[in-house]
């Protein structure tokens, strides 16, 4: 069916809704003027502040380290969820259970820090980094959870009931065949996990403490002073990060599709 | 795992897999609400941490229950600033929702009309700006909007405003409105999107083929076909713009009262913990309904 | 791909023979989902080599009786032995059958060579002693160019090979095939057909298929159990069951009948003629039926009449006095089937009955044609008395 006009019209001026405050962002981080509506010409100037600013560099690199922490945990606990969401039809408490996976999805996040926070307090540990990590391990996890789950859900439980079949035992299958075929699901969940550590101002802000900054909370007090374009600067390289990360997953989903058709197309004129 | 047949009631596996994240979510999601509520019925103290009683073992426990009271909540309903402020965060938050549905719906059904080969770059282009950053996002609009800002450059430049006007959005509700249709978008694209795609496309040409014009077969048929979609992508915008902080705080004006950035306030500004947990208990006392609902609905469709 | 030229196919009755010891046995067989009973209190043997077909329409039970024997499924109550062991408790992974699933299950990232290999690493085995037995597999399907490819990289025919070969690698006591055609096109499905049997019969292993369709299961089987509502109707070979299949669900199940509701007249008389059955007499409204058959229902009862369409003579010529049943009709419809012709005939009293007649002439008009009157006549070895 070809695209009527009027969608044609609408997908335009929505993207372009999306994407215009975003390439402004982008490209007043290359101006040589310190004013944001004046166009000085080209310059890496504010990165190289930018890069020049301890403070905003040790924040990237705490930043990266509760990232890749807290979304690896994530990952894990939150595949352990869906396994048990989708695999384990009853066990008591499950209703509990689902209602802890789907609520810190939509929770305010002002709720879950200040909760985080208070128990942190009332069990004496000292914010900094490794309460950060706790509390993105747990709303990641959930994000994880659903992403898996939805790939489980899908899964053939006949390709597991076959490795039983041929002799091979209940934890090695998931281990040879399970976990390999649900790969891709888990990979993306750790992806949509770190980027939400990376995002995340609110949490981190009731969650952290001394030393431990994070980028987004480094961020938020420049922006409170002003826009500069030194911050344009830092955005211009998380979104140019991102896009690359995500533009990269789908070329190489899109490649193995590909090769798939192909080899379809070989397999229908072989011998059969 | 593969829990099949006969070896699956004996595995210990299966009660790891389990245990961990139900004990996890059980430790650092249920038990601060636990304390959230309890706190919310302490005195605020000059201390650290700043309230009181602090619970020290069961043999305090009368003293303790005698101690706590319903201070804050009453403090909370006699001071208009606070009902007002609930009021508002319901009212911004249904609009946004309304406004969201009224934007993302055409664009969610001119994605599902799309021909079948540009679909997933489009879905690809609703999910990128997902991926960057929130604060990010807010942050280009001030640029934007601000009285000095590009918007008002543009204005100027086409000669809509003369070289002395300024656009006043910037610390607006009006900007809070843009902020947050921008920043939700995606989240009320992407179920629509998800609804309306798997619709069987002969359901229209039936309806077309039994003599039913094609706007009438859209509320007839595709709309109610879609409200699945509708209620997730409303109910996912609507719970978290309700408590949200970062766009209001950085694109609202004084007068803009949202419940997050009031929580945000008395707990960073006032150090009142007591206070802001009471605002945080009565927060979710007022998202209660929404979140089961949408509950109920992810988990029918789990 | 034509039955190659082995020796030809001994007579193998094993369940004829009182001394014979079977293979698999279920005993007293019940398997419930809370209320719903899938197999209700079933009991069947199975012998070594034989070629068995659980056959029945979905929901009968079948697919849980062999999840149940390959271990996937526990029976709420009752025994399956093999072998005389008793196989309760043992998991999946330790029963000495195995299972070609009705999707394949071929494990998609890991190559035809690799899905083959997967069982025997499972046992154990020396790598040169697996290595031979896949080469054996791949030659045994015809597959030993493709040992390299992912499933997905396959044709449907050839995945259906991969999934066989995997699942007899191991050489089980028992194969048991899910649906194993039901996915290929009506030709590949053919000539798969008589494939199966060729190797079930080299390799000497005992198979056990479950089907929901009645050609597959006439064509491959030795011995068919025809199952309805977890209960099996019948256990027969392919021709018994259907000359003489011993219920109307099981006649209706099986090809296509006719069905005529009689009540009985006096007792089975014995015949005239030296070893034939006793002579049994129908009412049905009217019509006067004879049939070859002794009958254990008393005067009066109410008993079905069944017979082939095939068995029912068509002609425009009265018949010869005396011919033993006969009946006046017109023709209603015709069914052009290619190979046979369906003529619906409309009797006098309103009912309609089948006939079918082979093409034997290349004819396109054929001499009987709609609104003729014609003469339905069967001799009375051709139907069947059916008590339930």
């Amino acid at each position: 069916m070809k695209p009527s006009r009027f969608d044609s019209t609408i997908l335009t001026l929505c993207f372009a809704f999306l994407y215009i405050p975003i390439i402004i962002l982008v490209v007043y981080s290359f101006n040589a003027s310190k004013l944001v509506t004046v166009w000085g010409g080209f310059s890496l100037e504010w990165y190289k502040v930018m890069w020049s600013n301890q403070g905003l560099m040790d924040a990237a690199w705490v930043t990266a380290r509760v990232g890749v922490l807290s979304a690896t945990l994530g990952t894990i606990l939150g595949t352990m969820a869906a396994l048990t969401l989708v695999r384990f039809p009853r066990f008591p408490g499950r209703m509990a259970f689902t209602g802890m996976i789907y609520a810190p999805l939509v929770m305010p996040e002002v709720i879950t820090g200040l909760s985080l926070l208070l128990l942190f307090v009332a069990i004496n540990i000292d914010r900094g980094f490794w309460t950060v990590t706790i509390a993105h391990t747990t709303f990641t996890m959930c994000y994880v959870a659903i992403i898996v789950q939805s790939r489980l859900l899908t899964f053939d439980r006949s390709l597991e009931e076959a490795a039983l079949d041929l002799g091979c035992p209940p934890v090695k299958t998931f281990f040879k065949i399970t976990l390999p075929l649900i790969l891709p699901a888990i990979v993306s969940g750790w992806m949509l996990a770190f980027t939400l550590s990376l995002d995340d101002l609110v949490i981190a802000s009731f969650t952290t403490g001394p030393g431990a900054t994070t980028l987004p909370i480094k961020i938020y007090s420049q922006v409170r002073l002003g826009v500069t374009p030194e911050i344009n600067a830092i955005c211009t390289i998380l979104i140019g990060l991102v896009t690359i990360g995500v533009i990269a997953a789908s070329i190489s989903s899109k490649r193995s599709e590909l090769r798939r058709i192909r080899h379809e197309h070989e397999a229908l004129r072989g011998p059969i | 795992m593969a829990e099949t047949g006969a070896s699956s009631q004996t595995n210990p596996m299966r009660w790891l897999v389990v245990a961990t994240p139900y004990l996890w979510l059980l430790l650092f999601f249920v038990a601060p609400f636990l304390i959230i509520v309890k706190i919310s019925l302490s005195d605020t103290a000059i201390a650290m941490p700043p309230y009181t009683p602090n619970f020290t073992g069961f043999a305090a426990l009368g003293e303790f229950l005698s101690e706590l009271d319903f201070d804050n909540y009453q403090f909370l309903t006699e001071d208009p600033l606070y009902i007002n402020a609930y009021l508002s965060s319901l009212r911004i938050a249904a609009i946004s929702t309304l406004l969201l549905l009224l934007i993302g719906y055409p664009m969610a059904l001119a994605m599902a009309r799309a021909p079948t080969t540009i679909r997933p770059t489009l879905m690809m282009m609703v999910i990128l700006p997902f991926w960057t950053s929130f604060l990010i996002r807010v942050y280009a609009w001030i640029g934007i909007l601000k009285p000095e800002g590009l918007l008002t450059l543009l204005l100027q430049t086409i000669g809509l405003m003369g070289p002395d006007q300024q656009v006043q959005i910037y610390r607006t509700d009006t900007a809070v409105f843009i902020g947050i249709v921008y920043s939700y978008l995606p989240f009320m694209v992407l179920p629509l999107y998800a609804a309306l795609e798997k619709m069987d496309g002969t359901l229209l040409e039936a309806a077309s083929d039994l003599g039913c014009p094609p706007w009438k077969a859209f509320w007839k048929i595709t709309f109610p076909l879609s409200m699945p979609g509708v209620i997730a992508g409303a109910l996912i915008c609507f719970i978290p713009i309700t408590g949200e902080f970062v766009i209001p705080d950085l694109l609202g004006g004084a007068q803009t009262l949202m419940i997050g950035k009031t929580l945000w306030t008395e707990f960073f500004g006032n150090r009142d913990w007591p206070l802001a947990s009471a605002v945080a208990v009565l927060l979710l006392l007022a998202l209660i309904v929404p979140i089961v609902i949408f509950q109920k609905q992810q988990q029918k469709v789990g | 791909m034509a039955k190659s030229l082995g020796p030809v196919k001994r007579k193998f009755s094993p369940w004829t023979e009182p001394s014979a010891t079977p293979f698999i046995r279920f005993e007293d067989i019940t398997k419930r989902y809370g209320d719903f009973v899938a197999v209700d209190n079933l009991t069947l043997d199975i012998y070594e080599r034989e070629f068995f077909s659980l056959l029945g329409p979905s929901g009968c039970g079948k697919t849980t009786l062999m999840r149940m024997l390959a271990g996937f499924e526990e029976p709420t109550s009752g025994r399956i032995l093999l072998q005389g062991k008793d196989l309760s408790g043992t998991p999946p992974y330790k029963r000495p059958t195995n299972m070609m699933f009705q999707s394949y299950a071929l494990f998609p990232h890991m190559s035809v060579e690799k899905n083959i290999t997967f069982g025997l690493e499972q046992d154990g085995l020396a790598k040169a002693d697996i290595a031979a037995r896949v080469e054996e597999m791949l030659k045994l399907v015809k597959l030993e160019s493709f040992a390299k490819r992912k499933p997905a990289q396959l044709s449907g025919g050839q995945r259906q090979r991969v999934a066989l070969a995997r699942s007899l690698a191991k050489r089980p006591k028992v194969l048991l095939l899910d649906e194993p055609l039901g996915a290929l096109d009506r030709k590949l499905r053919e000539e798969t057909q008589f494939e199966l049997m060729d190797i079930q019969h080299t390799l000497g292993l005992t198979f056990l298929i479950v089907t929901h369709d009645q050609e597959e299961a006439m064509t491959v089987s030795d011995r068919i159990a025809v199952m309805d509502k977890g209960v099996v109707m019948q256990v027969a070979t392919p021709a018994e069951i259907y000359e003489a299949p011993n219920s109307r669900y099981v006649a209706e199940f099986i090809g296509d009948i006719n069905i005529l509701e009689c009540s009985m007249v006096g007792q089975p008389r014995p015949s005239l003629l030296a070893g034939h059955p006793p002579h049994t007499t129908l009412d049905s409204q009217g019509l006067m039926i004879g049939v070859e058959q002794d009958c254990k229902a008393g005067v009066g009862e109410q008993v079905a009449f069944a017979i082939r369409p095939e068995k029912v003579r068509i002609s425009l010529d009265p018949p010869a006095d005396g011919t033993a049943n006969a009946v006046h009709g017109e023709v209603w419809d015709i069914g052009y089937l290619g190979d046979f012709s369906v003529f619906l005939v409309k009797l006098d009293d309103g009912r309609i009955l089948r006939a079918a007649q082979a093409n034997v002439s290349r004819l396109v008009d054929r001499p009987i044609t709609f609104g003729d009157r014609v003469w339905l006549t069967w001799s009375v070895d051709a139907g069947l008395v059916l008590t339930r």
